[in-house]
């Protein structure tokens, strides 16, 4: 099989050797499904041939995209209404960069997978909901709208038809809970980033009260080469249940960290001793988060698992974006764990209150332990905190559920540090006054 | 103040490129993020009389609009340097030794976070993962992205920010 058959989120790049724009992008098949789909298929044939190939949601919560999809009404509003589709490039969950690489060398990889989208679901505006930190990302997609506008893929009459596409920036003002679907909708409505009460979700009513559909870069950029190749050819790239390819990551003390697109499915060990090049001298890997700070910790008994969505999930993480953090032997679990719950806490939009208050409780005690300041019973109240913080359905949204997910599995795996920490009255870490 | 006399604080080109935002919206109050990044981007940050007639011209009160200012990392309610530094403390940068680093270069600019320096030439202020973690540490300087950032390396990485 070509590249573009074993690698088609990246293979185009690594032919072309830099960020593709129109020229090279057609020169190897590009807009060819879009336009398939445009002019040769209806709307629900589309949708069929994405739920058929098994597409799940590649911003970490994994939901079959075009069961998504198909949720929203199909044909014109009966109100004459518009509907949206949106792309959540908000990639903002620490650890995670694989959605910069993409928009910043594969723009119309994005927009080709969104007009596909955009033609299924109906929609007539779509908008790339982009970080405002992604300033080169920014630059390199807003470049090929322009040719993709000039060309007549997107605007009035996309390739001929009578199906309008209107396409859009929008730079976020910057929040993490902006990556939450319905705080993104309330963000591209000019609003505090506040996510919504659910029901009604998204694809029945989203932004400005219109069916929207919301799908992470990697999930869009899927699309074209699904719509190209068929659905079988999908599901067989991947190496177990599920379909395709996945953009993994590592980034930690590896000798070679970076990003590659891979079979879905391939186990944890082989990504970061083949791929990331294997540990630095010195350094022994004790754990990881699989798929960015909102995931449990998986540790030395998981690392011969395959990464894809239900693998991880029964070894109690989850695979969630793919890009690994990987905690080397010299890094503090507890100060490690302080790291992220400041995070957490901090991006917490502050509407319901075990996420408002609980999250800068977690901060504080953790803190103290790793000041050598922790009480005997902390380590309950943390237990007691991830409990109820982390439960589902005490809170509006899962930002806080997520936020427990890297501190319940600390508290189990590394549980040892942290009762070593309030013992010694010390950090064991910390030699000479150092970190 | 009426409205008559705050919207004249904002400059000629500041409303037309909110306006231009506002006309492929439904309502006047969705350009409320993006007309405070645009007057942001003339003014380096949002004053409380920016602030007043942004409202003015979208037709909302300064208050709501004043919580959708203050919920947003990126929009700044009060002045900044000629340069902003936004140091990433999120958990790659983290492991890579962040921490350490944030430390050095507090020392080395002689401020703390969310300060500016006397000279006015640079504010220091923490950032939330900029998604290129397989080159950490990172740093933003206004918009360029600084990879693989280290404490000797940074007298190098400032010389352009004069």
């Amino acid at each position: 099989m070509s590249l573009l058959e074993t690698k088609p989120l990246t293979g185009r790049v690594e032919e072309v050797g830099g960020p593709v724009f129109l020229e090279d992008y057609e020169a190897g098949g590009g807009y060819v499904a879009a336009k398939k789909a445009v002019t040769q298929m209806t709307p629900s044939e589309v949708i069929d041939e994405v739920k058929d190939s098994n597409l799940r949601g590649r911003g970490g919560a994994g939901f079959p995209t075009g069961t998504k999809w198909g949720f929203v009404p199909p044909g014109p509003s009966p109100d004459g209404g518009v509907k949206y589709l949106v792309c959540n490039g908000d990639e903002m969950e620490p650890g995670t960069f694989k959605d910069r690489w993409l928009i910043s060398n594969n723009p119309h990889s994005l927009i080709e997978g969104m007009v596909i989208g955009a033609y299924a679901i109906g929609a007539t505006k779509a908008y790339v909901f982009l970080r405002g930190e992604y300033f080169e990302p920014k630059s390199k997609l807003a470049k090929a709208i322009d040719e993709a506008k000039a060309a007549g893929y997107l605007g009035e009459g996309v390739f001929g038809s009578d199906f309008d596409l209107d396409f859009r920036i929008h730079s976020s003002g910057g929040r993490y809970i902006c990556g939450e679907e319905t705080a993104l909708l309330n963000a591209l409505e000019g609003k505090r980033a506040q996510p919504r009460n659910k029901p009604p979700f998204p694809p029945a009513s989203g932004a400005w009260g219109r069916p929207t559909i919301v799908n992470n870069v990697e999930t869009y950029c899927n699309v074209p080469s699904i719509i190209q190749n068929g659905a079988d050819w999908f599901r067989d790239l991947g190496l177990t249940e599920d379909a395709g390819t996945k953009i993994y990551g590592v980034s930690g003390r590896v000798n070679n960290p970076g990003l590659w697109e891979l079979p879905i499915g391939t186990t944890i060990r082989e990504i970061i001793d083949e791929y990331a090049g294997g540990m630095q001298d010195g350094f022994r890997l004790r754990g990881l988060l699989p798929g960015g700070a909102s995931t449990d910790f998986l540790v030395e008994e998981h690392f011969d698992l395959a990464m894809d969505y239900g693998t991880i999930q029964a070894a109690g993480s989850r695979m969630g974006t793919g890009t690994m953090i990987l905690m080397d032997d010299s890094i503090c679990p507890v100060d490690m764990s302080r790291n992220l719950q400041h995070f957490f806490a901090q991006e917490s939009c502050g509407f319901c209150t075990p996420c408002r208050e609980g999250l800068p409780w977690v901060e504080s005690l953790l803190l103290d332990i790793e000041e050598g300041r922790g009480q005997p019973g902390d380590l309950e109240i943390l237990d007691q905190n991830a409990q109820y913080i982390g439960a589902p359905g005490n809170t509006f949204c899962l930002h806080a559920t997520g936020a427990i997910e890297p501190l319940q599995s600390a508290l189990k795996y590394f549980r040892d540090d942290f009762e070593r920490h309030i013992v010694e009255g010390r950090c064991p870490y910390r030699t000479n006054g150092n970190a | 103040m009426s409205e008559v006399e705050l919207i004249p604080m904002l400059s000629q080109e500041e409303v037309a490129e909110i306006e231009a935002e506002i006309s492929h919206l439904p309502d006047r109050e969705s350009a409320a993020i993006d007309a405070l990044m645009i007057v942001q981007k003339h003014r380096g940050w949002v004053s409380d009389e920016s602030l007043s007639a942004i409202a003015n011209l979208l037709g909302m009160s300064s208050a709501e609009l004043d919580g959708v200012a203050t919920f947003y990392n990126l929009i700044y309610r009060q002045p900044v340097g000629r340069h902003v530094i936004s140091m990433c403390d999120s958990v790659s940068c983290y492991v890579m030794g962040a921490d350490g680093l944030a430390k050095d270069l507090e020392t080395k600019l002689g401020i703390r976070f969310g300060e500016t320096t006397a000279d006015d030439r640079f504010t220091l202020l923490p950032i939330v993962c900029l998604g290129a973690c397989d080159k950490a540490p990172t740093m933003q300087i206004d918009e360029d992205l600084i990879e693989n950032v280290s404490v000797e390396k940074l007298d190098e990485i400032f010389e352009k920010y004069t």
